[in-house]
């Protein structure tokens, strides 16, 4: 492998690693600030999906339908808390994963009855279409290079928000404290409504960006959900730090994994043999991954 | 566990048809995929089947028809359910492989017809074949060897990279290619099942020298693969078995696919008197193209309806002797079965294309003729 391929394979990684982000950083919001395990994040990243190639379809304009994917995600997010969530905060988290569970079902079947069991086209942007030549030589897809630029633009936004706004001091006190910053007189019922429909339009945000180079199709969330699922157990529940460089743990994990290992088990075994052995291993990876941070930090790396 | 949908029209039949064997017809139960991801096969399926009793005018076919949600300890709770109270005399519809391996073995030992409108795996062509089973569709390896054979000969491809999900249907898309094609391969690559993102494996095919790429990913995973692929800048000519190209997957990619080949035992342009009447009549019945799979369900419709017209269901060994005659004019031309009850039939190369805003197949060759295979060797009934 030359190093060219390698430097390609690592920006694979990192993009994966941003996307992955944009989902986890919802699901470990609601996790550390609510407690609450929400199944249905995977259905937000859906619904996003599905608003911008709906929107994009009937507009032509892929700007406008990223908007409606936030809009729809926030919007799906905010109903689902007030109508269905806000009732489960005291329950145990086996009650919370029954009723998100649900959830998952509706929102799938819902979304096939209004769109059809058919994938819809959601396709990049013309402006963003195509491969550009890095420096190096490398041809990378020019969609994806700006996948990476959002990604780590939202983390920075969401940094300053949590680290300097007054709406993140209240979501670091509602992590700690939830009675106490009730007593203090916060709205603690819109608070995390907000927090909850944020969460879900970086999902829808996530969805719409991803959908445009993948399938936009019923139940493509729920393979998100697990691999953001792993994210926030590597980062530590409810740390935005620890999601961003989990999911970028994880994307590269995955990805150098795929290439790397059916290489190295090449050196000393025959090609067909290699190539099983070190697809399979490398499906396995992240979870290995997983398993080495929980024996070494049981909280995660900044839980 | 969320229970069964019996959809609309099975239970219309329940409610208006009286019990089937008393006019010499046959009760037919039909467990498929219409929930879920995978739900677009499963409705073309049905729609074709339904379409096929419709313009016979059968009115002594009852279908029930049931929802597997593509999982198989739902497919083999519906076909318990159908053999034991419902007391169907024929069952059918399975998309998936696996499914089909949990569910045909015992239905087809307690004495039922299987017709198989899609899965073929190759266990049940083999030394698993069974006297009671029949797959109008084709044997899972198929469509692939056909795309081997084109690229080593028509194709004109010498270093052929090849990937497929690490699945045994997957595994078995390769080895179909691999012992058809001729030339060399620059590479091969197992993905995982589900993946959504190739930039990984696209960068390894960049990289390869390949002059072509085979790839089998059904569904979903070869939406994502070929959008990527198209946007990589990656300019190396694809190939690929029908799946991929189905007429429900074709407008989800877009102009990416335009211009790949593409094998199948079917195509909307075929020209032949049955298809053109099919064709036709799905547009006019559903309002939208049919796919490969719609004309699957067509043709198992209309071998049953063959095999009802010459013996009863009740004397098994007349039924089975008419079903093995395939004496019904399939969508697909020249049809007949072979001696493990697959079918022998050309398999074409197709081209996608774009007709006004649609995007669709045409035929541009013949990848293999009169094909059968190869696993009917091991098989003894």
């Amino acid at each position: 492998m030359t190093l060219l391929l390698f430097l390609e394979q690592v920006l694979n990684g990192l993009q994966f690693g941003v996307m992955l982000f944009l989902m986890a950083a919802g699901l470990t919001l609601v996790f550390g600030v609510m407690g609450l395990i929400n199944l249905a994040h995977g259905s937000l990243y859906m619904i996003g999906a599905f608003a911008a190639a709906a929107t994009a379809a009937a507009t032509g304009s892929f700007l406008l339908g990223l908007a409606a994917a936030l809009a729809a995600a926030a919007a799906a997010g905010a109903i689902v808390e007030v109508a269905v969530i806000r009732r489960l905060y005291p329950r145990d988290h086996l009650d919370q994963v029954l009723a998100t569970f649900a959830l998952i079902l509706i929102f799938s079947e819902g979304t096939r009855w209004i769109f059809g069991s058919f994938p819809l086209f959601l396709d990049t942007p013309p402006w963003l279409s195509g491969p550009v030549t890095l420096p190096g030589g490398i041809q990378y897809p020019l969609y994806r290079l700006a996948l990476i630029g959002v990604g780590l633009a939202v983390a920075a936004g969401l940094f300053l928000l949590i680290a300097r706004t007054r709406l993140g001091i209240q979501i670091r006190a509602g992590e700690s404290d939830r009675e106490m910053i009730a007593a203090l007189g916060i709205d603690i019922s819109r608070l995390y409504t907000l927090v909850f429909a944020l969460g879900a339009a970086l999902a829808g945000l996530a969805g719409a960006l991803v959908g445009a180079i993948q399938s936009v199709q019923v139940g493509m969330g729920e393979p998100v959900l697990i691999l953001a699922f792993v994210v926030i157990v590597i980062g530590g529940i409810g740390s935005i730090k620890g999601a961003l460089v989990g999911a970028i743990l994880v994307g590269l994990t995955d990805t150098l994994g795929g290439v790397l290992l059916p290489l190295l088990f090449g050196v000393f075994l025959d090609p067909s043999a290699a190539m099983s052995i070190g697809s399979a291993l490398a499906s396995m990876s992240i979870y290995i991954l997983m398993a080495a941070v929980l024996v070494v930090k049981p909280q995660g790396l900044f839980g | 566990m969320i229970r069964p949908i019996l959809s609309a029209a099975a239970v219309a039949a329940l409610a208006t048809a009286a019990p089937a064997a008393e006019h010499g017809g046959v009760k037919v139960g039909m467990i498929t995929t219409l929930s879920g991801g995978g739900a677009g096969l499963g409705i073309d399926v049905r729609d074709g089947f339904q379409l096929a009793l419709k313009m016979a005018g059968a009115d002594n076919v009852e279908l029930v028809i049931e929802d597997d949600q593509r999982k198989p300890d739902v497919a083999v709770q519906l076909a318990d359910k159908m053999i034991q109270s419902e007391q169907v005399d024929v069952l059918t519809g399975i998309i998936w492989s696996n499914l089909a391996m949990a569910v045909v073995p015992a239905a087809v030992n307690q004495g039922k017809f299987y017709l198989s409108p899609n899965a073929g795996p190759s266990q049940l062509a083999g030394a698993g074949c069974h006297e009671n089973y029949f797959n109008v569709a084709w044997q899972n390896d198929t469509l692939h060897e056909a795309a081997g054979a084109y690229a080593s000969g028509d194709g004109g491809f010498s270093n052929t990279f090849i990937l497929a999900p690490n699945y045994p249907a997957g595994q078995d898309a390769l080895t179909g290619f691999k012992r058809t094609y001729e030339g060399e391969l620059a590479g091969e690559i197992f993905t995982q099942l589900g993946q959504t993102d190739y930039a990984a494996e696209i960068a390894q095919i960049r990289a390869s020298g390949a002059d072509s790429v085979f790839f089998f990913l059904p569904g979903g995973m070869g939406i994502s693969f070929m959008k990527q692929y198209a946007d990589s800048g990656v300019d190396i000519p694809l190939v690929g078995p029908a799946f991929s190209f189905d007429q429900g997957i074709l407008q989800a990619v877009g102009a990416a696919a335009l211009g790949v080949k593409n094998t199948s035992q079917w195509s909307k342009d075929l020209d032949n008197e049955a298809n053109v009447a099919f064709v036709a009549a799905f547009q006019e019945e559903y309002g939208r193209l049919p796919s490969l799979y719609a004309s699957q369900g067509y043709d198992t419709a209309n071998l049953l309806l063959s095999a009802m017209d010459k013996a009863d269901v009740g004397d098994m060994d007349a039924f089975r002797a008419a079903l093995k005659e395939a004496d019904f004019a399939s969508t697909r031309g020249d049809f007949a079965f072979a001696d493990n009850h697959h079918p022998i039939h050309d398999i074409y190369v197709r081209e996608v294309i774009q007709e006004g805003d649609v995007f669709t197949n045409k035929i541009v060759g013949t990848a293999l003729t009169d094909h059968s295979d190869v696993y009917g060797a091991d098989c003894q009934m």
